[in-house]
C-alpha cells in the first residue's frame, strides 16, 4: 500500500438515464454527492477537499465545469481539482482523490464524476477532424470494432462470445435500481439479430449514452474507525499511460494494461487474482472487452478469456462475477463509467450492493481504460484493512 | 510533509505559433527541463499534465501531447482540466505517500487560433450567465471599476503596475512587451475596456513550461540548489460575479495562510492576468512592494499562455531561488474568471 491507509465511507449516484432535463448540471453532481454524503452519515461541512472528473469538456459544452459547479459541490472555500484522462477518467478521479488521503493532507475527500451526454452530442465531439490527423468519423465503435476483429482473428473466440457478455451484462442491470437499460425481453436471438453497426459489433452490444453522476467519500483510517457505516478499505490503487501512436502497441492486450494491473497487485499483495478477487467491475463499453480485459488483468491466459464467458464464470453466480451492476453496457455517463465501476466494486466489498450483491465478497476491483485503449486506472479494495 | 522541490524548470512561450503544434512546441521544452537532471521519462516516479481542450478545439487535446513525453513502456501517469500549477499540486501530494522520488510536471496551450476572451465565457454558468456571452476582458473590467470604487486605489496605481511589469519584463526572453516607460505615458493611451486600458490585458501567448519535482536527497543530487517547496495551498470561490467582493481575494487569504505566507519573502510571482488583479492579491497575500520583488518576470502582463501562465510563476520563482537571486519566494497561480480560484506556493533556498 502506498502512503497511509484509506477507506470509501459512502458512495452515491443518480438514476442514469438517457435525458436528465429535471436537473441542470449542477443538479445532477449535488444529487449524486448528496447521497454519498447520505450513504456515509456525513455533511457537506465535515469534507476537506472536492476532487472531480469528466471526459471532455465538448460533451456538454462547458470549459472546465468545475468552476461553475463549485457552489453545487460545496467546494467553497476549499480545494478543488479538476482531473480529465479520457474514458479511465472515474477511476482516475477516484485515485487522486485517494492519493489526497493517502498523502496524509486531508481527512475526507468528496470525489464526483458525470457526463450529462443530453446536453451536447459525444459523436460528434469525439469526431472533429483536424488538420494533419488521421480522422476518426464513426465515434468510439469505428475506433474499436477493429481491435475487437483483431482479438476474434488471433484467439478464435466463438462468434456469440459478445452476445453472451451482452445477456449477462443487461439481465444484472435488471437487479441494478440505478441502470439505464431495464431490458426484461432481452434474449440472446434478440441481440444477434440486433442491426450491425460496426462489424463485428452489433447494436445490443454497445453501450448507451447516459446523463448520470457518481459520487465517494473517502477518509482517513480515523474517519473509517469513527463511522457506524460499512467502509471499504484501499487495499492498492495504480495508473498506466502509453502512447497514442507506436509500432510496438498492442491495442488488443495493451502493455499499459498489463502494466496496470501487475503494479496494482503487487501493492494489494495479490499473487493469484483469479482466486484471490471474488468479483470485478471492468469498463466494458463493447461487449467483446470483456474478454479481452480478463486477459490483460491476469484472470484468464491470453487468448481464453473468452472460455470464461462461455462457461459462465463471469456470472453472478460465477467463479469470477464481472459487472454485477449491469457494467458499462447498462449505463454510460462517460466520465463517471469509471468511478461507477470503482463504487460498485466498494460496495460488493461494504456488503451494501443491493440485489446485484455477491455473496460474501471480500475483495473487489474497480478497472477504466481510455483514449484509444491506452489509459488505465485501477483499485482493489477490501473488507478488511490492509 | 516530506520536503519536495523544484530541481528543473523550462518554458518557452510567444506571441503566435503558426507552424507548430502542442507537441512540437512541448518536445523542447521537456527536453530542456530533463537533461540537466540527467533523468528520462522512464526514471520519473509519477507524471502529470495540465491543458484544456477548448484551447485545441479537440476532445482529449492531452493524449496526443503524451506522445511528446514518450511514454514507452508506459508510464504512471495522470492529467488535470487545470493550469499546470495544480498539476504540480497533484505531483506534490503524490510525492508525499513516500514511494517514488520523482514527477514531471508539464503544460501547455495555444490562445492564439481562437478569440481567447470569448473562449474563455464557456467556463461560465451555461445555462445563466454563459448565454450572455460576457467576455473574460469584461468581466475583469467590472472587478476593476469595483476596485477603483471601493478604496483608495486609482488609474495611477494600475499604471504603476503595468509600468513595473513592463521594465520587469527586460530580462525575460519570453515577454512579448517590454519598455521602459512611465505612469503618466500609460494613462495618456486611451481606454480598452473601462477603467481597463489594453495595456492592463494580458497579451495572447502560446506556450508550454514543464517542471521537474525531487524529494529530499534525490533533490539534493538533482541539483545545486534545490528551491524548497515549504507550502503549497489552493482555494477556489463561488463564481457568480454578483455573489462575492471582487475587491478581495478570499480563496487567496486562505491558500496563503495554509501555505505559511507570513509576510517575509524576497521575491514573489502573481499570475495576474490583468493589472488590478496584482494589487487584490498582493493585499490578499499581505506582501509589501518595499520588501518584495513582485513579477521579477514581468507577469501575466508580458506572456500570458493560458493553462501555463500559473506553472511559470512557479517555475520562475524556483529559478530565481535556484539562482540565488533571492532566499524565499511566494508563487501564485489563478484559474477562472475574476480570481476564481487560486494557489499559493512558498519556495526556499536551502538554509
Amino acid at each position: 500500500m502506498s502512503g497511509q491507509r484509506a477507506a470509501v465511507l459512502g458512495t452515491g449516484q443518480t438514476k442514469h438515464e438517457a435525458k436528465r432535463e429535471d436537473v441542470s448540471i449542477g443538479g445532477l453532481v449535488h444529487e449524486a454527492a448528496e447521497r454519498a454524503l447520505a450513504d456515509a452519515e456525513l455533511d457537506w461541512a465535515d469534507i476537506d477537499a472536492v476532487v472531480i472528473g469528466k471526459a471532455p469538456d465538448m460533451f456538454e459544452g462547458v470549459m472546465m465545469p468545475e468552476l461553475y459547479l463549485a457552489e453545487a459541490l460545496g467546494a467553497v472555500g476549499k480545494p478543488m481539482t479538476r482531473v480529465h484522462t479520457a474514458g479511465s477518467v472515474g477511476g482516475s478521479t477516484s485515485v487522486i482523490a485517494t492519493h489526497l488521503v493517502q498523502s496524509g493532507i486531508h481527512r475526507r475527500v468528496l470525489t464526483v464524476a458525470f457526463e450529462k451526454q443530453s446536453e451536447s452530442n459525444a459523436m460528434w465531439a469525439l469526431s472533429i477532424h483536424l488538420p494533419f490527423s488521421q480522422p476518426l468519423v464513426a465515434g468510439a465503435g469505428g475506433y474499436f470494432a477493429p481491435i475487437v476483429r483483431g482479438y476474434i482473428r488471433k484467439s478464435q473466440a466463438p462468434l456469440d462470445t459478445g452476445f453472451k457478455v451482452a445477456l449477462k451484462d443487461r439481465l444484472n442491470a435488471l437487479k441494478n435500481p440505478y441502470a439505464h437499460l431495464h431490458q426484461p425481453e432481452i434474449t440472446l436471438e434478440g441481440i444477434a439479430t440486433s442491426p450491425l453497426l460496426w462489424d463485428p459489433i452489433r447494436y445490443a452490444e454497445t453501450c448507451p449514452s447516459s446523463d448520470g453522476a457518481a459520487a465517494m467519500v473517502i477518509g482517513d483510517e480515523a474517519s473509517a474507525a469513527a463511522s457506524s457505516r460499512p467502509v471499504a478499505w484501499v487495499h492498492g490503487t495504480a495508473l498506466r499511460s502509453e502512447p497514442t501512436m507506436g509500432a510496438g502497441r498492442d491495442r488488443v492486450n495493451p502493455h499499459a494494461g498489463r502494466d496496470c494491473a501487475a503494479a496494482l497487485y503487487a501493492e494489494a499483495g495479490i499473487t493469484d487474482p483469479l482466486h484471490e478477487i471474488d468479483c470485478a467491475e471492468i469498463y466494458v463499453p463493447f461487449s467483446w472487452f470483456e474478454p479481452m480485459w480478463l486477459e490483460n488483468l491476469g484472470f484468464a491466459d491470453e487468448g481464453t478469456g473468452w472460455k470464461m464467458v462461455q462457461d459462465g464464470a463471469t456470472a453472478l453466480d460465477g467463479d469470477l462475477p464481472v459487472n454485477m451492476s449491469g457494467g458499462v453496457l447498462s449505463s454510460n455517463p462517460i466520465g463517471a463509467s469509471g468511478m461507477i465501476r470503482f463504487l460498485e466494486a466498494a460496495n460488493q466489498v461494504r456488503g451494501t450492493a443491493g440485489e446485484h450483491q455477491v455473496k460474501d465478497a471480500r475483495r473487489a476491483l474497480g478497472h477504466a481504460y481510455g483514449g484509444g485503449s491506452q489509459y488505465f486506472a485501477m483499485w482493489v479494495v477490501g473488507a478488511e484493512k490492509p | 510533509m516530506r520536503p519536495v522541490a523544484v530541481v528543473s524548470y523550462a518554458q518557452h512561450a510567444s506571441a503566435r505559433e503558426d507552424n507548430r503544434n502542442e507537441v512540437e512546441i512541448l518536445l523542447p521544452v521537456l527536453r530542456e527541463a530533463l537533461e540537466p537532471t540527467g533523468l528520462t521519462t522512464q526514471d520519473i516516479g509519477f507524471t502529470v499534465s495540465g491543458s484544456s481542450d477548448y484551447l485545441a478545439g479537440q476532445a482529449f487535446a492531452f493524449v496526443s501531447a503524451l506522445d511528446a513525453v514518450g511514454p514507452w513502456p508506459p508510464i504512471a501517469e495522470s492529467h488535470v482540466e487545470m493550469d499546470g500549477a495544480f498539476a504540480l499540486y497533484e505531483a506534490w501530494v503524490r510525492l508525499q505517500h513516500g514511494d517514488i522520488d520523482t514527477a514531471l510536471v508539464y503544460a501547455f496551450g495555444k490562445s492564439s487560433p481562437g478569440d481567447i476572451a470569448r473562449v474563455l465565457s464557456l467556463q461560465l454558468d451555461p445555462y445563466l450567465v454563459g448565454p450572455l456571452w460576457p467576455d473574460a476582458v469584461s468581466l475583469a473590467a467590472l472587478q476593476a471599476r469595483a476596485l477603483l470604487d471601493a478604496d483608495g486605489i486609482g488609474e495611477k496605481d494600475l499604471a504603476r503596475v503595468v509600468a513595473r511589469d513592463r521594465r520587469n519584463a527586460a530580462g525575460n526572453p519570453h515577454a512579448q512587451v517590454s519598455e521602459q516607460t512611465d505612469e503618466a505615458t500609460l494613462l495618456a493611451e486611451p481606454l480598452y475596456a473601462d477603467p481597463l486600458r489594453k495595456h492592463d490585458c494580458p497579451p495572447v501567448s502560446d506556450g508550454a513550461a514543464v517542471v521537474v519535482l525531487a524529494a529530499g536527497d534525490r533533490a539534493r543530487e538533482l541539483a545545486e540548489r534545490p528551491a524548497w517547496i515549504r507550502g503549497i495551498d489552493h482555494r477556489i470561490e463561488g463564481q457568480y460575479v454578483g455573489s462575492r467582493d471582487l475587491t478581495v481575494s478570499a480563496s487567496t487569504r486562505i491558500a496563503a495562510q495554509r501555505a505559511g505566507v507570513d509576510g517575509r519573502a524576497d521575491l514573489a510571482e502573481l499570475h495576474a492576468p490583468f493589472s488590478h488583479q496584482e494589487l487584490i492579491l498582493l493585499e490578499a497575500l499581505g506582501l509589501d512592494e518595499d520588501t518584495t520583488a513582485v513579477n521579477p518576470s514581468g507577469g501575466a502582463l508580458v506572456s500570458n499562455p493560458v493553462m501555463v501562465a500559473g506553472l511559470v510563476r512557479i517555475g520562475e520563482a524556483a529559478r530565481r531561488v535556484s539562482a540565488g537571486e533571492g532566499q524565499r519566494a511566494v508563487a501564485h497561480a489563478t484559474s477562472g474568471p475574476c480570481l476564481q480560484q487560486n494557489l499559493v506556493c512558498v519556495l526556499e533556498a536551502e538554509q
